[in-house]
């Protein structure tokens, strides 16, 4: 059985006099079981040479062929084109990956990527003594660690990480990942220091956990759960006094506090109340929620079953 | 111009082993690679990799005597004693570095069964041991600051005064063509898997390192050798790992019958891959099969067990044949897997050219020779990539750069490529279909079973095809990645491969390993225990023996 399919694939060519990105169409016969990648590469080998496209394992285990597909980053051989075609029949349409700014049609510029990669440090740092034998170590500590090494740096999570769009300077999923997997290897003796500088503008706390880069990872790797836990860990480490630990520190205790989040001193608790600067870039917000009435009460009174709260704040650390 | 005292072709296992050798060593070492990297086809190697640890009391002579076994006595022992010996320490140095074994309940590293062996011996990470090991040398080789030229695809290699002295090569985002030179260079390839259609191998495996080799003068040994592993997937041609009968899966046929008991009644499932894919393919040629396939059945191995360790599979198999290896059995057959042969060379990775090195898949040392074990090839890639790169760091330290390498060399190859370009584009055909159509035709005719009359069928249709291939055009006219252009390049690479590969099977007049002749189905030793290798001439493939050297193993009847 064979399906006719139609794909509009932006393209962007480097070299013509005028480069700019267009969208074209291509129609093509495929088997029913195909995946996207077949079906580019049907284009390709086919019907048009010029489309540049990266891909190899076909096997979802080399990561070359991250881009996006109806607005969503995939990788293209393991996405069943029938999963994809939309039911009305219009053309499946298929974009370079993301935030990384593109090469040529579906080929993107990988540079900082690796860059991003390679500032976390990202080789086991051990300490003392190099054993004759192996380093013994607990297999669930080396499973939960098979968990991150599953990452094959696709960029999928990076093309669609919405703090990327507007902040250049944050590493990424992929990269904090990676930088999880040593923080989480009991052989690397560097732990404290790897954190301390994920601490930093740029690192875990400028996560605004908004799961894109879960929901689109193609091994399951939960890049931002990998953050959060790094997050933990430099908070039990005492690296407390960054806005973005402060502010989660802050948001926890109003909660425990009053169970609601308490939108006047959160600002204060995680800026310091002395901190002019950051003080006065939130009058203009103050303002506006003023005008419109939005302006949480001065004193606000604890939600009614305020014990029940607390009870879960104790269930929870008594677990850790 | 860019000047190193080694250059690594390549960077998988082999190559990055070997650049990191050579660094070590303290000399210049650059690596070209075309893909980035982690891209690199090692990483789809999911079983694990073997080594006989003493200290778990095994031996090394006992690997290397499966191994010997293994190739169908085709293997050279004193190559196959030193992998054996080193890959110990290999394993261990990998773990030092940073890679992720499974462990046992001591938290020492864990080993599995795999094919072909008496004793399990294979360290593992899952079933993405590959990947595992690959990302470790990646991290090894950012923090050498080894410098790696991602993307750039080799062109030539140049050969001055009868030794290898650099390569051409084309920086795909750009265009440009730049020569490096090198006092020495080593090959790392990797294999020629898109030769057949299809294959386990990744798009990227076409065999360039050993055309690049054969082009400059080295002779291929052992072409003949192809490697049809038992699992594969129909629709794709995906791997399933050797690992799951390694942890217990039965292979059964359309009766439900364990049909292994038939053809290797002590090693079942486990014997070696040419065994087992000879009677896989026995059992769908004479009825016993499912739609061309055997099954696969891992049922009994538990939900626990295939999660935690065959999670990788078991997702291929949901993924491309509908299967959940949890609930039902899944589909496989024998699919073009690895090549044995390769760049002849001696143990220290050096071929017949002074300065050229090769390492890995496209290299043989021998230590494969007819068959190789499931779980060897990752061990070759560490042992003798790192041999290389310390032998080749080892000779280009009293060294000078050869005066006569200039742009002249890049210059050359600019033209060649123009000259593509320039092809008129009336009625000419794109490089796919003839592609297709080679790796249809080797699968076809250089499968499992062989016979002279479909090996010169093959013969034959290559030649035609090698034709429509001088005339593809390539409508890409660009200079920014030019991947049109690249894989008409490459695809001319896959011809030299598949014309040694069919020359050689025609020359061996026996069966041994894969080579598998139905019109010869004996082994041969008093004529045929030896290697056959080709030289290239304008004329054609120019063949010559080389005895096999056999240290302590005297070839014996093989059965398992």
């Amino acid at each position: 059985m064979t399906m006719d399919v139609t794909l509009n694939v932006k393209r962007y060519n480097p070299d013509a006099a005028k480069p700019a990105s267009y969208n074209q169409e291509y129609r093509i016969d495929l088997e029913d079981g195909s995946s996207l990648l077949d079906g580019l590469i049907k284009v390709r080998e086919e019907m048009d040479g010029t489309l540049a496209l990266r891909c190899s394992c076909r096997s979802a285990i080399c990561g070359s062929c991250a881009m996006r597909v109806n607005g969503r980053a995939v990788l293209a051989c393991n996405t069943k084109m029938k999963d994809v075609m939309p039911k009305d029949g219009s053309p499946v349409k298929v974009e370079p990956a993301g935030n990384m700014g593109v090469v040529k049609d579906l080929i993107v510029n990988f540079d900082v990527f690796w860059g991003k990669i390679k500032a976390v440090k990202p080789w086991l740092q051990p300490e003392g003594p190099v054993p004759q034998g192996e380093y013994l170590a607990p297999n669930e500590a080396m499973l939960h660690l098979a968990g991150v090494m599953g990452c094959i740096m696709c960029g999928a999570c990076v093309s669609d990480c919405t703090v990327l769009e507007v902040d250049k300077n944050f590493l990424g999923p992929a990269a904090l990942a990676k930088a999880y997997r040593f923080v989480g290897d009991p052989r690397d003796a560097h732990e404290k220091d790897r954190l301390k500088d994920l601490t930093k503008y740029g690192g875990m706390w400028d996560c605004t956990r908004c799961m894109q880069c879960v929901q689109v990872c193609p091994k399951g790797v939960d890049p931002m759960g990998r953050i959060m836990k790094m997050r933990d860990k430099a908070l039990a480490a005492g690296y407390n006094n960054t806005y973005g630990a402060r502010h989660a520190l802050a948001f926890t205790d109003l909660v425990r506090h009053g169970g609601h989040l308490d939108e006047l001193r959160l600002p204060i608790k995680t800026f310091g109340i002395f901190n002019v600067k950051e003080m006065l870039k939130l009058a203009p917000i103050g303002m506006r929620s003023q005008m419109v009435g939005k302006v949480p009460p001065l004193f606000p009174k604890p939600i009614p079953g305020i014990q029940n709260v607390r009870r879960i704040f104790e269930k929870v650390e008594a677990k850790r | 111009m860019f000047d190193h005292d080694v250059l690594v072709i390549g960077a998988g296992l082999a190559g990055m082993r070997a650049a990191l050798a050579a660094s070590q060593a303290g000399v210049n070492v650059a690596v070209v690679t075309k893909v980035f990297p982690v891209r690199s086809h090692s990483n789809a190697a999911q079983g694990g990799i073997n080594a006989a640890l003493t200290d778990r009391g095994d031996k090394w002579e006992d690997h290397a005597y499966d191994t010997v076994k293994g190739s169908d006595y085709l293997g050279d022992q004193d190559a196959i004693e030193i992998m054996c010996k080193e890959a110990g320490s290999e394993i261990i140095n990998m773990e030092h570095m940073g890679t992720i074994f499974n462990r046992d309940a001591e938290g020492k590293l864990g080993v599995r069964a795999f094919g072909g062996q008496r004793q399990a011996r294979t360290f593992f990470v899952a079933d993405f041991t590959g990947q595992a090991l690959l990302y470790v040398l990646h991290e090894q080789v950012m923090k050498s600051g080894v410098r790696v030229y991602e993307e750039w695809f080799v062109l030539s290699l140049i050969v001055e005064g009868g030794e290898c002295c650099g390569a051409v090569v084309m920086e795909m985002k750009t265009g440009e063509v730049h020569t490096i030179r090198a006092k020495a260079v080593i090959m790392a390839t990797g294999g020629i898997g898109r030769v057949f259609e299809p294959s386990t191998n990744a798009l990227i495996c076409t065999g360039d390192g050993m055309a690049l080799a054969y082009r400059a003068g080295a002779p291929l040994m052992d072409m003949e050798m192809i490697q049809y592993h038992p699992t594969t997937l129909k629709s794709n041609g995906a791997l399933m790992s050797e690992a799951a009968r390694g942890e217990g899966a039965y292979l059964i046929n359309k009766d439900g019958d364990r049909f292994m008991k038939r053809y290797a009644p002590n090693m079942m499932e486990l014997a070696s891959r040419d065994v087992v894919s000879r009677s896989e393919q026995t059992e769908i040629n004479e009825g016993r099969g499912v739609n061309g396939c055997v099954l696969l059945d891992c049922r009994h191995l538990g939900e626990k067990l295939i999660k935690e360790k065959l999670g990788q599979i078991r997702q291929l198999g949901i993924d491309f044949a509908n299967a959940d290896m949890i609930k039902e059995p899944v589909p496989v057959r024998p699919g073009m897997h690895y090549v044995m042969g390769g760049i002849r060379t001696n143990y220290d990775g050096l071929t017949s050219i002074p300065g050229l090195y090769a390492a890995g898949e496209t290299a043989c040392v021998s230590v494969h020779g007819g068959n190789r074990l499931g779980a060897n090839s990752l061990l070759d890639t560490l042992v003798f990539g790192k041999r290389s790169g310390q032998h080749a760091a080892a000779g280009v330290k009293s060294k000078q750069h050869a005066a006569g390498v200039t742009d002249a060399y890049s210059e050359a190859e600019k033209k060649k490529i123009q000259a593509i370009l320039d092809r008129p584009a009336d009625g000419g055909e794109l490089f796919g279909k003839v592609r297709q159509e080679l790796g249809e035709t080797m699968n076809k005719y250089l499968a499992v079973f062989r016979d002279q009359q479909g090996m010169e069928t093959a013969q034959r249709k290559v030649k035609e095809l090698r034709m429509r291939y001088e005339k593809v055009i390539v409508h890409d006219k660009g200079r920014t990645f030019n991947t049109n252009l690249i894989f008409t390049l490459e695809l001319g690479f896959m011809f030299d491969c598949a014309e040694t590969v069919i020359v050689g099977a025609l020359e061996r007049k026996e069966s041994r390993g894969a080579h598998t002749r139905t019109d010869m189905p004996k082994r041969d030793d008093a004529n045929w225990l030896k290697h056959v290798v080709q030289f290239r001439t304008p004329e054609g493939p120019r063949i010559e023996d080389q005895p096999v050297k056999i240290t302590q193993w005297q070839p014996q009847v093989r059965s398992y």
